[in-house]
């Protein structure tokens, strides 16, 4: 009798987590993919979207692409999931059964909890988003522009950064950058959230007159008088607004009562089991850690659940731990980047921006397809 | 002898997470809450000593109280608004 | 012939899991005054660290630290 894994969600780590599982496990379980729409984006694809720098044509492929033939991939919208009775429900009626459940749902864009946002802000966080402020940018002639983060916690850290320091970039290139002011609108009291990289980053910004707005969370945006406001009080003047959107978790882990008030699940932070329900695992942008959520968490957390989960079914005690493992790369332009490397015992050394990190970036843009999903990046 | 207890709404581990960062956790945590929720934040980060008090002071909301303990500090935020 | 007594306090922190046993400490020392002493009982292995660590930190002299079935005893004497 095998046994029934069940995975909701078809991004990074859902694909890496059961095709690593049923290359350990073969006969012995039965791995199933469900996911909504069968198509698995490159997320880190959106943002050289927005620049111009890239289309949609490398950004999405077809799940059914990425998984190992024996993994089953069920196209459905998981709608509520019962711990008690081991069974996921579908949107569309069905359901299915499981003997260990791995949530790998990641976040969904919530950009109607900011009054405002929706029509006068632009984000780069959705495929459409990003292909809408490319038109924005298009007929851009110069103005104020600010960057910032309208909701914590967000995907990818870096982006922000990276959008402003880019973006600067491009504005030189048209001839647009004498008549624009660019100003990134930090949550914190620096540009970036690591300190060793902002000391990299911010020298970068200010040779380049990129003004840098500390503790300024995004609360509301006013369209008519083209205005952003601060939770600390303050307020800004845009005529090009680029906001990261608040996220939450997916609706099914808040259907469910699966969720902490956001929607996350809490996670175990080395087991990545939840923390009530013992079949259950989350990884990647689902759970309630507060570590970055990052394509790269997902990709190094589902080793860790697969062989947990692999343990549990031959009935061995696991032993596999997540250590807190990310690598983000953050891009500063002039074909330059750096590289965040870390873990829960050792911080990141960020090295000098180089052209070296950046082409490494782009050969990991163009190998991801070949490699990530299948676990052929150890 | 009488205790006035805080009532810790939530606990938020970030030690040994260089990013997002514990303050940067705590911020989300806040704009989630409701006014009047505590929240205890647990740091390894040196730079948390100030940064915390920083953006609590900015922001309006109470430090209620910053503990030292075994290689990481505990810092108890209340939302105050 | 003045006698003066310190405040003995007790603690119960049985059950709490890191960081409570320290946090609620340093709360209730705010009650003491200089001299006091304070019985704090834990059943959180990590609050042994702890109590040296933040004893140190804060200069509130750790008395005693032990153990018995499972349950730690961490004296402490108010600065």
């Amino acid at each position: 009798m095998d046994a029934k894994i069940v995975i909701l969600g078809g991004g990074v780590g859902g694909t890496l987590a059961a095709n690593l599982l049923v290359d350990a496990l073969g006969d012995a379980a039965t791995v199933t993919v469900v996911d909504p729409t069968g198509m698995h984006a490159y997320q880190p694809g959106f943002l050289y979207v927005a620049l111009g720098q890239a289309n949609g044509r490398w950004l999405a492929r077809d799940e059914r692409t990425l998984l190992h033939k024996r993994v089953d991939l069920v196209i459905e919208t998981a709608e509520r999931v019962d711990p008690g009775t081991r069974t996921v429900r579908f949107a569309s009626g069905g359901s299915i059964a499981y003997d260990y459940l791995v949530l790998a749902t990641g976040a969904r864009l919530v950009p109607e909890q900011i009054p405002g946002f929706i029509g006068a802000g632009q984000e780069f966080y959705s495929l459409t988003g990003a292909l809408r402020l490319r038109e924005e940018l298009r007929r851009f002639r110069g103005g104020r522009v600010l960057v910032g983060v309208a909701g914590i916690p967000y995907k990818c850290p870096p982006a922000p950064v990276e959008f402003t320091l880019l973006l600067e970039e491009q504005l030189r290139h048209r001839g647009l950058r004498q008549r624009s002011e660019v100003t990134l609108l930090s949550p914190l009291n620096r540009a970036f959230t690591v300190e060793s990289a902002s000391k990299l980053v911010q020298p970068i910004m200010e040779k380049r007159g990129i003004k840098l707005s500390t503790f300024f969370n995004v609360e509301a945006v006013d369209p008519t008088k083209g205005t952003v406001t601060s939770i600390e009080g303050e307020e800004a003047e845009y005529d090009l607004l680029v906001l990261v959107p608040p996220h939450r978790g997916q609706s099914v882990i808040e259907a469910s009562g699966l969720g902490d008030e956001g929607g996350w699940v809490p996670t175990d932070r080395n087991t990545l089991q939840h923390r009530t329900y013992d079949r259950i695992f989350a990884m990647g942008d689902a759970t309630d850690l507060p570590i970055s959520k990052s394509g790269s968490t997902a990709h190094f957390e589902a080793p860790i659940v697969a062989s947990r989960i692999v343990s549990l079914v031959k009935g061995t005690a696991p032993k596999a731990s997540y250590e807190g493992r990310v690598m983000c790369f953050l891009e500063t332009g002039d074909r330059r980047a750096t590289t965040l490397r870390f873990d829960y015992t050792h911080p990141p050394v960020p090295p000098r921006p180089s052209m070296v990190w950046h082409a490494a970036k782009w050969m990991f843009n163009r190998m991801y397809w070949h490699t990530v999903p299948q676990g052929r990046v150890p | 002898m009488t205790l006035t207890e805080t009532e810790v709404t939530k606990t938020i581990d970030a030690r040994g997470m260089a990013c997002p960062g514990p303050l940067m956790t705590l911020i989300g945590a806040i704009r989630a809450g409701a006014v009047g929720d505590t929240f205890a934040v647990l740091s390894s980060d040196a730079g948390s000593k100030t940064d915390i008090p920083a953006w609590v002071a900015k922001a309006r909301h109470e430090l209620v109280q910053t503990v030292p303990a075994d290689g990481y500090s505990t810092f108890i935020v209340r939302k105050a608004r | 012939m003045t006698r003066v007594l310190e405040a003995v306090h007790q603690l119960d922190v049985k059950g709490l899991q890191c960081p409570m046993p320290i946090v609620k400490t340093a709360k209730a020392m705010k009650e003491l005054v200089s001299g006091d002493l304070i019985h704090v009982f834990a059943t959180d292995p990590g609050s042994v660290k702890d109590f040296a660590a933040w004893s140190k930190a804060t200069g509130n002299e750790l008395l005693e630290s032990s153990a018995i079935d499972g349950v730690f005893r961490f004296v402490l004497r108010k600065r």
